[in-house]
């Protein structure tokens, strides 16, 4: 075999230049995917990472028919504690959770003695919530992020901050109506101004959880929502089966579902952003493909074309046809990893440097968000392999035909 | 026991309605260690003859027999591997890998197809581009020497498989009078030295000269059989 891998190599080299444009044409497109999945990926991760791990949590688990009437924040809709309980003890016996919270969701009157408005809440028990969302302090912008709130404060967004011209220490007052329409008062204190971020909740202000049951006059324990962190997203779809067939499976007297889950990618928007990125993803892989299987399909049946006579000199001197099948195959392989190999160095300093030189973008209304691109070994090699695969395949044809040539007629040819 | 034996030998080409009966019914053997000539004007069937022999191409009736085995109804795979044992080939336009070195040209038959250990290659190599007188030439490549010395190289490349049987397409068409005699001399050199059957088509009078047995060939037909001795000719109608 190394006869043949000597051959190929002599060969390929008998034609630099176009060896060369071939194998930078490959290079280009393998950068350009390698690059595009990195930045792409990058760029997922940390719209991801913000909206899980500040807000929305990777799973929640609602009392049935709340999301679809979550636009009301409906109170007669919240988990009961008994079927706290019950979640409690499934989610103890979770290993693929690491941390999670209780909220109730509540929607108020929010004034600032001169001026009223309408506020969006989600009242959480601090040391939960900070299990599991660790990037909610991060979104501070001003006040105090140590125990991110305590009874009696407030967290407001900070387009209501600002439209409502209120700072970090003023006092505030919250009015809501409990579950059976009753109304309550209580005054806060503007701990600090989060900052809003794009999806679900990302405009909600925070509040203590004992405030919240105060403020609705709710005794028992009672929630709208446990969101979960899971120790490792990768493992989102064999956690959410498993907590699915333990909670989604749990039937009320009625015979009705008690439970619904949902991962993030159900409930937030951003999720359909993600996908398109994947499609785009795959679209790209699909032209570095036509890149590959046109340019080595051309070179190596031009290959065949220019050594037809030498094809039959080989052949008539007792070369088998598989090995002849095997020599032009080798040619567009090793054609194949020369242009995968320069791509992929070329791909993994640029990654590199783009992290040294810490690329900084803008999202929306997000602004100086930090480009920090990394490619897995497991995409890596797939592109790699994809690409030497569909040389290999490309090469296949001509290698075939060549294979196949009658020996008289190619010693012929001239 | 004859290097070739041919019994009623035909070849029929077969292009939508036209027949070409490339050769006609033909019979001879060959003895071996012989040097053998076919002649003929162009088209008469010489070339389609050797290739039936160099098992390139498939008689369409008839029994050939070359080195003690029937050849008329091997496969593709098979016939490469008659080839790759049996028979060596010269060329007109010397036909070697321009990619290859003179020794690397000479080593691919017995690498590429004969598969022999390293060792053994190298000192075959070296015993038949020595033969050749093409010993100080093995790293150049074909594009670094003259004709006569691809046509020795070419000569080396067809005898470094011990192969009973060389045939020459019109080897020395493509070469220069002086050139073209001293490879006719090598070549029967060869023949003495390695005891190898060599068949020619060829036009050149001189390899005709200096063959022992000649066969004429015309539109397909075997006419004449000449055998020389010791420079006398002599002739049998076949």
């Amino acid at each position: 075999m190394s006869n043949i891998f000597k051959l190929a190599t002599r060969n390929l080299f008998r034609y630099k230049r176009r060896t060369l444009l071939t194998s930078m044409l490959i290079t280009l497109g393998v950068v350009a995917v390698l690059l595009f999945i990195s930045i792409s990926g990058s760029f997922k991760a940390l719209m991801v990472g913000q909206i899980t791990d500040s807000m929305l949590g990777h799973i929640q688990i609602h009392k049935k028919g709340y999301l679809a009437s979550i636009d009301s924040l409906p109170l007669n809709r919240n988990l009961s504690g008994k079927q706290l309980d019950k979640i409690i003890q499934v989610l103890s016996g979770e290993d693929g959770v690491e941390a999670y919270s209780m909220r109730i969701r509540l929607g108020a009157m929010f004034s600032n003695f001169t001026e009223t408005t309408n506020i969006r809440l989600n009242a959480v028990t601090p040391t939960d919530e900070i299990k599991t969302a660790p990037l909610l302090t991060d979104r501070l912008l001003e006040g105090n992020k140590e125990g991110l709130i305590k009874q009696g404060e407030i967290l407001i967004p900070e387009l209501l901050a600002k439209g409502m011209k209120v700072k970090v220490g003023d006092a505030i007052v919250l009015v809501a109506n409990n579950k059976d329409g009753s109304v309550n008062g209580q005054t806060f204190v503007v701990r600090g101004i989060l900052e809003g971020i794009s999806g679900p909740g990302g405009r909600d202000g925070v509040i203590h959880i004992d405030d919240a049951k105060s403020l609705l006059r709710i005794g028992t324990a009672e929630v709208s929502e446990v969101a979960i962190r899971l120790n490792d997203i990768d493992q989102l779809p064999t956690v959410f089966a498993s907590l699915q067939k333990k909670l989604g499976s749990m039937k009320n007297k009625q015979g009705m579902p008690v439970f619904e889950l949902h991962t993030w990618e159900k409930i937030s928007p951003f999720f359909n952003i993600a996908k398109m990125i994947d499609l785009m993803t795959f679209f790209i892989k699909i032209m570095l493909v036509a890149i590959v299987l046109v340019s080595i399909m051309n070179v190596m049946v031009m290959a065949v074309y220019e050594r037809i006579n030498e094809i039959g000199t080989i052949s008539a001197i007792g070369t088998l046809p598989n090995k002849i099948l095997a020599l032009f195959i080798v040619e567009g392989l090793l054609m194949g990893i020369l242009g995968t190999t320069i791509g992929t160095v070329i791909s993994l300093v640029s990654i590199a440097a783009m992290n040294v030189t810490q690329i900084r973008f803008d999202f929306g209304r997000q602004t100086g968000l930090l480009l920090s691109p990394t490619i897995g070994v497991a995409d890596v090699v797939l592109v790699v392999a994809m690409v030497i695969a569909i040389a290999v395949i490309a090469s296949l044809q001509p290698a075939w035909k060549a294979s196949r040539m009658d020996p008289i007629t190619a010693l012929k040819h001239v | 026991m004859s290097v070739v034996i041919a019994k009623q030998l035909v070849k029929t080409y077969v292009s939508g309605d036209i027949r070409v009966e490339a050769i006609r019914g033909v019979d001879f053997s060959i003895e071996p260690s012989s040097f053998v000539s076919f002649i003929g004007p162009s088209g008469s069937g010489k070339t389609t003859l050797l290739n039936m022999i160099g098992c390139l191409d498939p008689p369409t009736s008839g029994y050939l027999q070359v080195a003690g085995q029937e050849i008329t109804g091997l496969n593709r795979e098979d016939a490469a591997r008659f080839r790759g044992e049996y028979i060596g080939f010269i060329f007109q336009d010397f036909n070697l890998i321009p990619v290859l070195t003179v020794f690397e040209n000479v080593e691919y038959p017995l690498q590429m197809v004969q598969e022999w250990p390293k060792q053994q290659r190298k000192k075959r190599v070296m015993e038949l581009l020595d033969a050749v007188g093409m010993a100080d030439q093995g790293s150049k490549y074909p594009s670094q020497i003259s004709g006569g010395q691809k046509q020795r190289v070419a000569i080396a490349r067809a005898l470094v498989t011990n192969a009973q049987l060389v045939l020459a397409d019109e080897p020395t068409a493509n070469l220069d009078r002086e050139t073209a005699g001293r490879i006719i001399n090598l070549m029967k050199q060869m023949r003495d030295e390695f005891n190898t059957t060599f068949i020619f088509s060829t036009h050149d009078q001189r390899i005709v000269d200096s063959v022992e047995i000649t066969f004429t060939l015309e539109d397909g037909i075997l006419h004449r059989q000449e055998t020389m001795l010791e420079g006398m000719a002599g002739g049998d109608d076949v």
